[in-house]
């Protein structure tokens, strides 16, 4: 059928955001063992403590094994091929402002379409932004400061922090938690830390676009964020990365920190090389994202829009504590050509009348896997706890397939939960639709994949959820069938 | 305006049009009738362009332009307008925005500005007052959760706002009250212009009682086999398709395995 080759045709459009930047690395050899991970630390000044949490984590990692439970495929990962550090060499000193940066990378970052100071001075967001393993830029932190909110890169509190990040590090997603929330902890590299105190509500919202840059460099981000009593913050993530013909690995840990009455945003536009079209190349992205609402009233949100990486694994999830919290999860996740997602939330209820939403929107196109995985537990001491979830799939062509894997399991019989799910196919009688109304298939196919994620989109701040939009537009381009 | 010479069409292996012939001037309004099967809605589907039938042998032109050349989307551009028979769902997505969205892209075609949000609803609100759709109706997702006479009459609604030149109306009135017959007649109506063609398809006498056609045509087993003027489909009524030599009851098995069930899937 014509309107299905048409469809399928869109698809074939190569990404549009892979180039490298030719910056000098200053990386450490490939593998891993103790040595490597002192001399990750020693680069980093890190403090002792430090240090001794690390190689903790990097003796349990060796204990446990890889999960296979996840429904994506891929070859075995060679861990002692992986290089655990790498650093633009320009910025061994540390810029003190966005004139001292390597104009290379702001050309980088020009490509992107993020110009930091067109950033800075327009849309008032503070960037942290990471450039492979550290910061090289960091802007509006004054005035953050003087509103007593700590916002800077994980090396950087850690060493001017470190009574913070000892008290909440390593609270929500613990070094042992995981195969590769153990090797992050053993070997992350930077990411960024924010702290908002009592009764502040943070005026902007805190950005963070990541790259992936140097070859072969396994990306091993951590970010951490706490929220006091009454605080606010709001996070955005933003993630792009240059064509590469072998994988990379990625293994970041994002820990959020609620306390009462506290809100916690956190949105990612996620967009990482997918691969070709033949499924060669393209990041592997295994992900351990969790907040954790522990005073009472406290909130976390997560919104998602996955659209790159070769293979997601990945579930933000929170871990309801406090009486009244509320935890959300808000997901579009998009496959295409051969890209592989097993993507959902887990949201454990321990406090009474806590409450949580899940929604998951999940659209597979050409030969795209995309499964739905989530967890919704409640436990005896959950009175009055709440749950809705719906996960809805939309496959485009025939040759892709979407799956979804609720786990329930209730210990409270007080407790309400609900789950829905659908299935439905783009339909060439929608389409036409669109085409008798005098819109190109493009166009069509675009319109109805957005209205598809509307519930999720309207969650994301206006610039942000224009820029998704865009994204899944392009992520779509040759795909639809 | 329009103009159709021996058109056969099929869908899958399924012949439905077997050598149509029909001539639409600017200002016409013409109706064709027919049971079930017939090839009414083949017909209405060909000349949108819609992917599932195949053009074997014929053509037609439109303004002197070969239509059958044209995507789809070029022939709404260029004014083809169809009224569904099944309007489709399409969740998330305003009518509102949908409607801006196709208004626009005929004004670019066109050569004009695009019209704003504001502007926008300035110039739908008298046409929305005309087919009574309510305000809520707009902010909804297109067709979603619409009951059928809804549906119906916000297919007149876009044919409104789009001002088309060659407007094809499929079974519009089918699951309409009388009530809603009338509305939407009363739309339709409203756009009969010197400028403009209509070409109403329907099973039933029922909505020509309202919408007046100039020439009626009856189709039966992918063929015109009798045209006249209104007076047709007022003996129609009374004798039913029998009298043509049409069996009462007749559905054409390879018509009905075809064109009814994809289109109604």
């Amino acid at each position: 059928m014509s309107t299905t080759r048409e469809i399928e045709a869109l698809a074939n459009q190569e990404y549009k955001w892979g180039f490298v930047t030719p910056v000098a690395e200053d990386s450490v050899p490939a593998g891993l063992n103790e040595d490597v991970i002192a001399l990750i630390s020693a680069k980093k000044q890190e403090p002792e403590f430090m240090l001794e949490w690390r190689l903790k984590a990097y003796r349990q990692w060796l204990k446990m094994t890889e999960p296979t439970w996840a429904n994506v495929h891929y070859p075995p990962i060679d861990y002692q091929a992986i290089v655990y550090y790498s650093a633009p060499k320009t910025q061994k000193d540390g810029p003190q402002s966005l004139d001292e940066l390597d104009p290379e990378l702001i050309r980088t970052y020009e490509k992107l379409g993020i110009p930091l100071r067109e950033q800075e001075l327009l849309a008032g967001v503070a960037v942290d932004a990471v450039f492979d393993s550290v910061s090289v830029a960091t802007t509006f932190k004054e005035k953050l400061a003087e509103m007593g909110i700590i916002f800077c890169s994980f090396s950087e509190a850690v060493r001017e922090h470190s009574e913070l990040v000892k008290k909440y590090l390593g609270s929500v997603v613990p070094s042992s938690d995981n195969f590769f929330a153990a090797l992050n902890a053993a070997v992350f590299s930077d990411g960024s830390f924010c702290y908002v105190p009592k009764g502040v509500r943070c005026p902007m919202e805190l950005s963070t676009y990541f790259r992936i840059n140097a070859k072969d460099t396994g990306q091993f981000e951590r970010t951490l964020i706490i929220a006091d009593e009454g605080a606010y913050a709001s996070y955005l993530e933003g993630c792009t990365a240059p064509i590469r013909d072998t994988n990379q690995l990625h293994a970041a840990v994002v820990e959020l920190v609620a306390h009462d009455n506290a809100t916690i945003k956190y949105a990612t536009v996620q967009n990482w090389y997918p691969g070709d079209k033949e499924g060669r190349g393209g990041i592997y992205n295994f992900v351990t994202k969790r907040g954790k609402c522990l005073g009472v009233n406290s909130k976390i949100s997560w919104t998602q829009v996955e659209t790159g990486s070769a293979i997601t694994w990945k579930y933000p999830g929170c871990l309801l504590v406090g009486d009244n919290s509320v935890g959300e999860f808000y997901s579009v996740a998009l496959t295409n050509n051969y890209q592989q997602a097993d993507t959902g939330t887990k949201m454990i209820h321990i406090g009474k009348n806590t409450k949580s939403t899940i929604i998951s929107k999940g659209i597979s196109a050409g030969h795209g896997q995309n499964t739905y995985r989530g967890m919704v537990k409640i436990q005896k001491s959950a009175e009055g706890a709440r749950n809705y979830s719906q996960c809805d799939s939309l496959l485009i062509g025939d040759k892709c397939g979407a799956h979804t894997f609720p786990y329930l399991e209730v210990k409270n019989a007080g407790a309400q939960v609900e789950h829905e799910a659908s299935t439905s196919k783009i339909g060439e009688d929608q389409i036409f639709y669109c085409r008798q109304r005098g819109m190109s298939t493009e166009d069509a196919v675009s319109m109805i994949v957005n209205g598809f994620c509307k519930q999720v989109f309207r969650k994301l701040p206006m610039e942000f959820a224009v820029e998704a939009q865009k994204l899944l537009g392009v992520s779509l381009e040759g795909s639809v069938g | 305006m329009l103009e159709i010479t021996n058109l056969h069409a099929k869908v899958e292996d399924n012949e439905i049009l077997r050598g149509i012939d029909l001539k639409v001037n600017a200002g016409e309004v013409h109706a064709i009738m027919g049971p079930n099967g017939s090839g009414k809605s083949t017909l209405a589907g060909v000349l949108a362009g819609r992917p599932i039938y195949e053009v074997t042998a014929g053509g037609v032109t439109y303004d002197g332009k070969d239509l059958l050349g044209l995507s789809p989307e070029d022939r709404a551009r260029e004014g083809l307008f169809l009224a569904f028979q099944y309007p489709v769902e399409i969740p998330g997505v305003s009518n509102m925005y949908f409607l801006r969205s196709a208004l626009n892209t005929g004004r670019r075609h066109r050569g004009l500005d695009e019209l704003d949000a504001m502007d926008f609803l300035r110039m739908v609100r008298g046409k929305m007052k005309l087919l009574g759709m309510d305000e809520s109706l707009m902010n909804r997702s297109v067709n979603e959760g619409f009951s059928g006479g809804e549906k119906k009459r916000n297919e007149i609604f876009q044919m409104a706002v789009l001002e088309p030149r060659l407007a094809i109306l499929d079974e519009t009135d089918s699951g309409l009250d009388i009530d809603a017959l009338k509305v939407v007649a009363e739309g339709v109506n409203a756009l009969r212009a010197p400028q403009r063609a209509i070409i109403v398809v329907t099973h039933y006498q029922r909505l020509i009682n309202y919408i007046v056609p100039d020439f009626v045509h009856v189709l039966y087993n992918g063929r015109i086999v009798k045209s006249g003027d209104r007076q047709l489909a007022l003996e129609l009524e009374q004798k039913g398709y029998g009298w043509l030599g049409i069996p009462n009851g007749t559905l054409s098995p390879a018509a009905v395995a075809g064109a009814e069930s994809v289109l109604a899937r």
